[in-house]
């Protein structure tokens, strides 16, 4: 069996950033990650961030995830890629499956950094092959350099719809148009703006009532809705052979579940999140959360997420002062609270606190 | 929003679970995911329901008018991802390099 300090579950930017700062306080941390590098989903984030230049706007996701891997190992984390998590058994075994068999990790701590899943929504012939969510879309193009498909019509108009079109775009394929369900768009305007200029319509209070053609999708049929409800004769069918879902995400807490972590309902970050109190520790002692698990945000905040969670799993083991601690915990939140201003971050910062509130009446 | 949803689209793809199955399952008394699970396999599969637990729990909460807060998962067993089963009873574990 192997030993450490602090095991972390997903190499993306919360893991990344988490491993990093519980290494600096001289923790020996394993990382482990299912798939065959690290950095999870900055890699096909190809576009620039926003924010302030602290938050790393005008970076590329693609850039940042390099640097994280570089300090990472520089620091001496022990990367364990291929490998699966499957189970958290006793609360501090991590039992993960390699290309080879298994692996079990016995961890003083636990750091649960999974991410997040997309959503699907289910009509009529959702299952055919062309039917997929716009995050695989994005992996299939901007990793694996293949096109899903040549007509695509993109369902849902949040910043992952608007992005993935727009890359769709740059790809090759011709985006037939975006559709939302709401009245209005779901994303920053600046993206949607793109995509519009790029000649792309995006039709709000619409939704796909089917995919036809077999055995796989050939056409659409969308119609317009009204207070969410299909208004009769306005279907159409369009001509596509790939329909991408963009429909949001869910949280990827069945570790947290397993090991007994308290899991509390907020819709404004993504469905059941574990609850954790101010040093990202859940309600099972020595199990940590950072990142989309607990409650779907962005790269940056998952990043700031996960040094909160390695600094304060390096400062449980004793590694580091207990005003230390405070202090590099202070900077993160403070950058935290500047990254969930504004329109869109509001809604989550209240859904956060919530969260830390269960936390502390637990 | 599932007005494109018919009584014969498959809502559990692993386990190839219509609509209409689960509305059945909650005629038959289930209320819960766990209820519309052990009568269905729906969530059972594979992806140990990765992909269709949140759309069970949205027919439920519309069926029955449960607050889907109130829907939790059924219960996480490992493992939460695909093994191969001879995989389980080896002793080979051993240390990553």
């Amino acid at each position: 069996m192997t030993r450490s300090d602090v095991t972390i579950i997903g190499a993306g930017p919360a893991g990344l950033a988490a491993a990093i700062e519980a290494a600096r306080a001289g923790a020996k941390v394993v990382l482990v990650d299912e798939n065959a590098r690290p950095g999870g989903q900055l890699f096909k984030q190809i576009h620039k961030f926003f924010g302030s230049r602290e938050h790393f706007a005008g970076t590329r996701g693609i850039d940042l995830a390099r640097k994280l891997c570089q300090e990472a190992q520089e620091l001496g984390v022990q990367l364990v890629l291929d490998t699966a998590a499957f189970a958290i058994y006793d609360g501090r075994i991590v039992a993960g499956t390699t290309p080879k068999g298994t692996v079990q990790i016995e961890s003083e701590r636990i750091i649960l950094a999974t991410g997040a899943m997309e959503n699907t929504f289910s009509f009529k012939g959702w299952t055919k092959p062309g039917v997929m969510g716009a995050g695989a879309a994005q992996t299939m193009i901007n990793l694996h350099r293949v096109l899903p498909g040549s007509r695509i019509l993109m369902v849902g108009s949040g910043n992952v719809g608007l992005i993935v079109t727009y890359q769709l775009l740059q790809a090759g394929a011709d985006v037939v148009a975006v559709i939302e369900a709401l009245p209005k768009i779901g994303g920053y305007a600046v993206h949607a703006a793109k995509v519009r200029r790029a000649g792309v319509p995006i039709l709000t209070s619409h939704t796909v009532l089917e995919a036809k053609g077999e055995p796989e999708v050939s056409s659409a049929v969308i119609c317009q809705l009204d207070d969410f409800k299909p208004v009769a004769g306005t279907e159409r069918e369009v001509e596509v052979d790939t329909v991408c879902l963009a429909v949001g995400l869910t949280p990827l807490a069945e570790l947290a579940w397993m090991a007994g972590c308290q899991c509390e309902y907020l819709p404004a970050l993504g469905g059941f999140v574990p609850v954790h109190d101010e040093r990202m520790e859940t309600t099972v002692k020595g199990i940590f959360v950072a990142g989309d698990v607990t409650g779907v945000e962005e790269a940056s905040t998952a990043i700031e997420e996960g040094r909160l969670a390695g600094i304060a799993a390096a400062a449980s083991l004793g590694l580091l002062s207990p005003d230390e601690a405070e202090e590099r915990m202070t900077a993160a939140w403070e950058r935290l609270a500047a990254l969930r201003m504004g329109p869109f971050g509001e809604g989550r910062q209240a859904a956060k606190e919530q969260l830390m509130k269960v936390g502390k009446a637990g | 929003m599932s007005c494109g949803n018919k009584g014969d689209t498959v809502i559990c793809r692993c386990e190839e679970v219509t609509r209409q199955e689960i509305l059945e399952a909650l005629a038959d008394g289930a209320r819960d995911l766990r209820g519309v699970r052990i009568r269905t396999r729906a969530g059972m599969g594979l992806c140990q329901g990765k992909t269709c637990e949140r759309l069970v729990r949205q027919i439920i909460a519309e069926q029955t008018g449960v607050n889907p807060a109130e829907l939790r998962p059924a219960t996480k067993r490992p493992p939460v991802r695909p093994l191969e089963i001879g995989l389980l009873g080896r002793d080979d574990d051993d240390s990553v390099k």
